[in-house]
């Protein structure tokens, strides 16, 4: 991995023993455990049972992973014609009559609708096993794919802000930290106070800034809104963390660079486009991946906030897995969706790693 | 220096770290008991009396107590059940008590069915027919509400014998809404989540004719969630929240809390422990009313937390023993009197300050008497609870009602299949 | 300098003092909505949260909801259980991983790539997700203690401490820094008859005073905000940390006052923790040179 120019030779003793205390705990407490929840997730264990445990191989993944589609013709009357609503709009027969007990579909037995639309005038329908994970994996990808590059962004411009000679800068930069070194369960308390529907610190500031214009909006209540205002306090809680590491890039940037731009004439879109940016790119990557995996284990705020509701608008995957290991006492479902974790975060960093590479 | 510091952080730390065990040395059998009540000062002064009472009576048995926060109280004894390290006595939630019984977590409690016959039989905690936990009181929902409310709107004030019906608890909280008074006519609580979900909730279904699970067999709920009587109790249900009757799911638990005094609901449904403060507020003017009928009979949910004796315990007679002695009146009484709790007997009732005859909260005790009914008696309910509080959640929120009953009764069969159908 | 060009230094500087104070602003208000509801009795409390009031201490200012939260729990208890246990797992957690980030850098070894990549691959298991085999696991480790042999981990400070020793931030976090470490001062010492552990303990460490306190800080704040593992290893009360203690908080009637109290109490050793260290910390994070 390392080149290393102090000698060829091997020191495999010292080598392990020194790498010896923190790679056993980690092998212990890490890996052992993650080793049983791959165990767990392939056999019917519960948390709580006096059944015998009993190997069933991949059954609980297709039981979660399982996805079809199902295309339905609108109901027809006797006479031939499409039967039609009131409104005017077709009906279809229930989902339900082919995905329970229907001998002509065996292999629709069970599942649920995800989602559906109308094509011409059919109705497709997306099928799942467990629509509820489905979200929680749509929604999971949707926090990430947010917060990432928002938070990131939002980092980056806090940073280039601080990272002036002022007087008194330190004072802010210490309060733009704060957040971070408080607990994430006592920073979401407090945000239901903000986001509360009825009189919420935020409902009311916006009442006053909009002279009553805006009406009270239910943040957490609303699935429509559910979702973003955890994005919101999420980047909110931890974008001073990554203010700092970004910082840390910036003062790796040699000054002559700047001194050679200023005396170039460069304004100071092409001063950061031509100067720092390029610098920056290592910690790019670095910022990037943090944030990608701390958005993908996004379970405390849920838990505290909302519960994965409404409609499952905030389900995320660890909420899931929790949700089912604990709360519905399946052991060998949670462990399955910690398992599809492990792979769906391991494939994203491989390709990530793939990507930086070859531009090197 | 800095190694200096870092060594004597490390010293000081292994102290403490290498110190712990050995607590020996009593006369008496030590047995440890867990309780789910810390942080609530006024029942642990209480519990602690039965402990120290209970201590001095005899010189078999010590108990010593460990309470734990409610709000984690069941992951606490689940965890420490598999970790292989629970107490000789637990309490125990009632409902969840068969889960706990059918996983071995506990043993049948050796206490003479004629001792005690006459408690509610919501504090009585059976499982495949015997014994295995029983509770210092019970606990009951009703309708509260002013009577000046209700005069005001003309609403007739219900009676035990004639609670509302379903077309005059709709037409009572139209009237209500019309007055424009209050924000809500009816707070169902969805603030509180968790177990009051089924617990309030359920009994409501219930009067509808339909069920959590078929009690017949317990190993379906297909036809008794979704059948014709649970789609209307859940399209009931969504109304309130359309309608604007009810506060949703995004409801602020301070608001739960204080809304029915600060005038914002007109009626609410909580429970008896709410009681003492609402008489506080209100004085002679409050009500506490019977559930509506919805067509099956007006029910509310029975059972409250338990005591019973862990299956690992090697003293089973001792943790009977103390379960026996803290289920006396006096006790039942302090609790009740202190907390507004249901005293289990009718003695016990008798010699308290609010559920004596014409006391103001004696309502609740015949509430709890005539219409309260078990939640499903199955170690599957714990499941079944979560399905049906995202159900309903779901349907607050908006989703179709009939695919949503559907799908949770879908799920609980599917949970009570892969356990085998939970042992019954 | 002409007189208008010294306006406009002005003026942009007052610009940017009111963008910088803003954003404060946003990063702060949560806290002093914490800090100013925790003096306030709960009625008032609630009513505030409608009005600007919520941020000033006005009304009926007191210290009650402290006096009523110290006697709902044993907060000095909880709070020595977290510092206790934050503070010896951040220490032994510095040694253990940059013993093993030294070994990654500097040494070569069989077996080290692999090692090091499944290090890597730990940073992507979020620990809810393995709680619970752990938990079978600790509750049958053996131990041997001032009373011998003894078997289970449950209800004691090493179980909360010893999981969380080693992780693959803090490994990392040093393996990026000692790579930037100019190699020449080591290949000297090694030249001069040196063993490892005297290059490690006197040259390359002596030097990590930056990385030290970031990977301390990071430490710190994981160990101080645990909350699922204590619920599940700790029966205990005397073993129990400060966010377990929340919980004794949440009952039927919430005292929201006494929350805010609590909340402040728990939040304000962090915070002067931080105070105290951030000017070393940011400097150090800023030097810790983590560039991927």
């Amino acid at each position: 991995m390392q080149k290393n120019s102090s000698s060829l030779t091997q020191h495999n003793r010292s080598g392990w023993l020194f790498a010896l205390p923190g790679f056993g705990l980690m092998m212990l407490f890490i890996v052992v455990p993650f080793v049983f929840a791959i165990v767990f997730s392939m056999t019917n264990q519960r948390l709580i049972s006096p059944n015998p445990t009993q190997f069933v191989g991949f059954e609980n993944y297709r039981q979660l992973l399982s996805v079809n589609l199902l295309v339905l013709d609108p109901v027809s009357t006797e006479a031939g014609e499409l039967k039609q609503n009131a409104d005017g709009t077709l009906t279809y027969p229930r989902i339900r009559t082919f995905t329970r007990n229907n001998p002509d579909y065996p292999h629709l037995q069970g599942m649920k609708e995800w989602f559906s639309w109308q094509w011409q005038d059919k109705q497709v329908a997306i099928l799942a096993s467990d629509p509820v994970f489905m979200k929680a994996v749509v929604n999971t990808f949707l926090f990430v794919l947010v917060v990432a590059p928002l938070q990131g962004a939002f980092a980056l411009a806090l940073a280039l802000l601080i990272n002036q000679r002022l007087k008194g800068i330190n004072v802010y930069r210490a309060i733009y930290f704060m957040p971070v070194v408080v607990s994430i369960v006592v920073v979401s308390i407090l945000w239901r106070f903000i986001y509360d529907g009825q009189n919420g610190l935020l409902n009311n500031l916006l009442h006053s800034v909009s002279f009553g214009h805006l009406a009270p909006v239910d943040w957490l209540g609303n699935p429509d809104t559910a979702l973003g205002s955890i994005m919101a306090m999420s980047i909110w809680q931890a974008v001073g963390f990554h203010m700092v590491i970004w910082l840390s890039g910036l003062q790796t940037i040699s000054p002559t660079l700047y001194e050679a731009a200023k005396i170039e004439g460069a304004s100071g879109w092409q001063t950061f486009r031509y100067v720092t940016w390029p610098g920056l790119k290592n910690t790019a990557v670095l910022v990037l991946i943090v944030i990608t995996m701390q958005a993908f284990a996004l379970f405390a705020q849920i838990d505290v906030m909302t519960n994965g509701g409404p409609l499952d608008s905030t389900q995320t995957i660890v909420f899931q897995a929790v949700e089912r290991g604990y709360g519905k006492q399946d052991i060998s479902g949670g462990s399955a969706i910690s398992v599809v974790l492990f792979v769906i975060v391991l494939s994203i960093s491989l390709l990530q790693r793939h990507f930086t590479r070859e531009k090197k | 220096m800095k190694t200096k510091i870092m060594k004597n952080v490390l010293l000081a730390s292994t102290i403490p770290l290498l110190s712990m065990g050995s607590i020996n040395g009593f006369a008496a059998t030590e047995l440890s008991l867990w309780y789910h009540g810390a942080g609530n000062p006024v029942e642990a002064k209480i519990i602690d009396q039965i402990v120290a009472d209970f201590n001095a009576s005899q010189s078999n048995w010590k108990v010593a107590l460990q309470s734990f926060p409610q709000e984690s109280y069941n992951d606490s004894v689940i965890a420490a059940a598999l970790a292989g390290n629970l107490p000789d006595i637990l309490d125990v939630d009632g409902p969840v008590m068969p889960n706990w019984a059918w996983a071995g977590y506990l043993q049948p409690l050796n206490i003479n069915s004629a001792a005690i016959e006459d408690f509610l039989p919501g504090t009585k905690g059976y499982w495949d027919g015997q014994l295995y936990s029983l509770g210092l009181w019970d606990a009951a929902v009703a309708m509260i509400t002013r009577k000046s409310t209700l005069m005001e709107a003309n609403i007739r004030i219900p009676t035990l014998a004639q609670p509302w019906t379903l077309t005059e608890f709709n037409a009572a909280l139209a009237t209500l809404k019309q007055t424009g008074k209050y924000d809500y006519p009816f707070d169902p609580g969805l603030a509180w989540k968790g177990e009051w979900f089924p617990y309030a909730f359920s009994p409501f279904l219930q009067s509808f004719g339909g069920d959590i699970i078929d009690r017949e067999s317990y190993q379906t709920a297909e036809g008794v969630l979704n059948g014709d009587e649970a789609i209307a109790f859940g399209e009931w249900w969504q109304m309130l929240f359309q309608k604007g009757y009810s506060p949703g799911n995004s409801q602020d638990s301070a608001d739960r809390e204080t809304g029915l005094v600060e005038g914002k609901y007109a009626i609410q449904w909580n429970g008896n422990w709410t009681a003492l403060n609402m008489l506080k507020a209100f004085g002679d003017d409050v009500l506490f009313l019977p559930a509506p009928d919805f067509g099956h009979g007006p029910k509310i949910g029975a059972a409250s937390w338990q005591f019973g004796v862990s299956a690992s315990t090697s003293y089973p007679q001792g943790a009977a023993d103390f379960i026996q002695f803290a289920t006396q009146d006096r006790y039942m009484t302090a609790f009740s009197d202190a907390i507004g709790l249901i005293p289990p007997t009718k003695t016990a009732a008798a010699a308290s300050e609010h559920y004596r005859q014409g006391a103001p909260m004696a309502t609740f005790f015949e509430l709890s008497a005539q219409q309260a009914v078990l939640r499903p008696v199955t170690p599957g309910y714990v499941v079944a609870a979560k399905v049906f509080e995202k159900a309903l959640a779901d349907i607050a929120d908006g989703a179709d009602v009939v695919d949503t009953l559907d799908n949770a009764a879908d799920e609980i069969n599917q949970d009570i299949r892969r356990n085998l159908g939970y042992g019954h | 300098m002409s007189h208008s060009s010294v306006d406009h230094h002005r003026l942009r500087l007052v610009v940017r003092y009111t963008l910088l104070s803003l954003i404060a602003l946003m990063f702060i208000f949560p806290l002093i909505f914490m800090l100013v509801s925790s003096l306030k009795p709960d009625h008032q409390l609630l009513a505030d949260t409608a009005s600007l009031r919520a941020f000033l201490p006005v009304g009926e200012i007191s210290l009650a909801n402290y006096y009523g939260a110290f006697e709902r729990a044993p907060i000095v208890l909880f709070m020595m259980n977290s510092l206790l246990v934050t503070a010896v797992t951040v220490v032994l957690s510095l040694f253990c991983c940059s013993m093993a980030g030294f070994s990654f850098v500097y040494l070569n070894w069989r077996g080290k790539s692999v090692a090091f990549s499944i290090i890597l691959a730990t940073l992507i298991v979020p620990f809810e997700t393995i709680a619970i085999p752990m938990l079978l696991m600790v509750s049958k480790l053996p131990w041997i203690g001032f009373d011998g042999l003894t078997w289970g981990w449950l209800n004691t400070y090493r179980v909360q401490v010893i999981p969380f020793i080693a992780d693959g931030l803090t490994i990392f976090l040093f393996t990026q820094y000692f790579k930037d470490l100019p190699r020449e001062l080591i290949e000297a010492a090694r030249v001069e008859g040196s063993s490892w552990w005297q290059v490690y303990w006197r040259i390359v460490m002596p030097l990590s005073g930056p990385v030290i306190a970031t990977a301390a800080i990071l430490k710190f704040l994981v160990m101080y905000n645990q909350y699922l593992w204590p619920i599940m290893v700790t029966q205990q009360e005397q073993y129990r940390p400060v966010l377990v203690g929340l919980q004794y908080f949440f009952q039927l009637n919430t005292a929201w006052g006494e929350v805010m109290a609590y909340l402040t109490l728990i939040t304000l050793p962090v915070l002067a923790f931080y105070l105290v260290l951030q000017r070393a910390f940011i400097a150090s994070i800023a030097s810790t040179g983590v560039k991927g």
